[in-house]
């Protein structure tokens, strides 16, 4: 404070005059943008409904954090004590009623163009894993749950989906293909990740999935699709039902 | 003919100014998504006191059904409010400014003078310098608070990636009281701060726009202005 001059209420008047016109230029220029961005056309292709530039830092901030903490970290697991006796249901978008399990099977597109159809006592032969989480709905709850199936890495093996899981994307969707998901493989070969077939040592009840789910504790729910019909591989990522509705597509924890 | 005392330097009005509309839109963007799992309240057993948020209070402010909305700016404005509140930090430091801003040992007692001052219990208000002890105590706590908000903001985020921090903070559920709670004090702090900018009246308020406060000449000869009088004219 000591560059303090004298000045006449004139140039006073003047010097205020001109920073009250700079901030109010600046003001409405930061009004304009946030209003023109707001009003751009929502992406409506693979995702949806988000400005374009909302989604772009969506899918930086993806690549931003996975390559500064990583992608392989194991979720938090509890003991089985901790697990709630009844899991909130809270999807039940592609979960028609019409649905008939007895002649389910789940069919994997193969890269060579075959259909690999497997049934659920065949995915009950491979090994068994549990886990016990802290779910997460992209609603904002969280519950600790406890889940049994098959890794998806043991399925890919047993299964010798290895030119499969060499591409970048796994697909899966319901048998009315109501509900879809697409889930990057890095994620989907984390070793938490299940194709789910039991809910608290007893088979999954219909409104959690049966006869099989995914649980895949480093995603948001949305992504832990129930009865899944058919599976399938791409490089370019498959369609996503809630980031068509305007959801981060990679929706990881 | 009046003195110029500068008071706000550029970078803090900048700052400010940024700050201001960021948050409003953090703020705005954290309700849509809350709205999804609004659990929270004040009270005692069955008996709610306050809520978290009346239906009526969402429906004015058109917050229903805007989750994915919410997430989209929530997670693109956060860039905006982590990188505003570095800078300022970072200035604060480089400039000395903190000297000004920091509270001393004496503060704490003086704040409380304050108080009594603006509420006239009290006739006289204790000496100062840009800030008074309970601006701060504010100040400060307002950037411990936003500091608050991004760590815990980053590990409800992304809990199991930053899992260590979420633990750290007790766990999901809590870190997400945590988050909103700060949001919460942001707007107490605002209601204090709009009643004191009214009641320190215009000459305060217009200083964070222009930067400068008027005093009037002193009374005894300022040597500089004796060899070059700037002739009166009014």
């Amino acid at each position: 404070m000591n560059e303090n001059k004298l000045y006449t209420k004139k140039q006073i008047r003047r010097k205020t005059i001109v920073s009250f016109c700079i901030f109010f230029v600046l003001a409405a220029g930061a009004v304009i943008s946030w209003i023109y961005i707001k009003n751009m056309p929502p992406d409506n292709g693979l995702t949806g409904g988000l400005p374009v530039p909302v989604r772009t830092v969506l899918r930086a901030n993806e690549k931003i954090f996975d390559r500064t903490v990583g992608t392989q970290h194991l979720v938090k697991t509890y003991p089985v004590s901790a697990a709630v006796k009844i899991p909130r249901v809270n999807g039940d978008i592609g979960m028609n009623n019409d649905f008939d399990p007895t002649g389910w099977k789940l069919r994997v597109a193969k890269a060579n163009g075959d259909t690999l159809e497997v049934s659920l006592a065949d995915i009950k032969k491979l090994p068994k894993t549990e886990i016990v989480f802290d779910f997460k709905c992209i609603e904002g709850w969280n519950q600790v749950t406890h889940w049994a199936g098959v890794k998806f890495s043991d399925f890919a093996a047993a299964y010798h989906l290895d030119k499969e899981t060499s591409l970048k994307y796994v697909g899966m969707a319901t048998p009315d293909l109501d509900y879809y998901v697409g889930i990057d493989m890095p994620s989907a070969l984390h070793p938490q990740t299940l194709l789910c077939y039991e809910m608290n040592n007893k088979p999954l009840p219909l409104n959690q999935g049966y006869p099989l789910r995914m649980i895949i504790p480093v995603k948001y729910g949305i992504k832990s699709i129930k009865r899944i019909g058919t599976l399938y591989f791409n490089d370019k990522r498959p369609p996503d039902y809630w980031a068509e509705r305007g959801y981060d597509y990679y929706s990881g924890l | 003919m009046k003195l110029l005392e500068k008071k706000h330097p550029l970078a803090i009005r900048w700052f400010h100014w940024i700050n201001f509309p960021v948050l409003a839109i953090m703020i705005w963007s954290g309700l849509l998504i809350y709205w999804a799992n609004d659990v929270y309240r004040l009270g005692f057993g069955n008996t709610t006191l306050v809520k978290f948020f009346p239906q009526k209070f969402y429906d004015t402010l058109n917050i229903p059904f805007r989750l994915a909305e919410g997430m989209g700016w929530h997670f693109f404005f956060m860039w905006l409010f982590f990188l505003n509140g570095l800078a300022y930090v970072l200035y604060l430091l480089l400039s000395r400014e903190w000297k000004y801003l920091l509270p001393n040992t004496r503060s704490f007692k003086e704040a409380w003078q304050v108080l009594l001052h603006d509420l006239h219990i009290r006739k006289t208000a204790p000496p100062q310098l840009k800030y008074n002890s309970a601006q701060k105590i504010a100040y400060t706590l307002i950037i411990i608070m936003g500091l608050g908000s991004l760590i815990t903001g980053l590990a409800i985020y992304k809990p199991v990636q930053l899992g260590w921090l979420c633990s750290l903070f007790g766990g999901y559920a809590l870190t997400r009281i945590f988050h909103f709670s700060l949001t919460i004090g942001y707007c107490l702090f605002f209601i204090v701060h709009i009643a004191q900018v009214i009641r320190a009246g215009w000459q305060n308020f217009q200083a964070m726009i222009t930067g400068f406060e008027t005093m009037p000449a002193p009374v005894a000869p300022v040597p500089e202005t004796t060899v070059e009088p700037i002739p009166e004219n009014q």
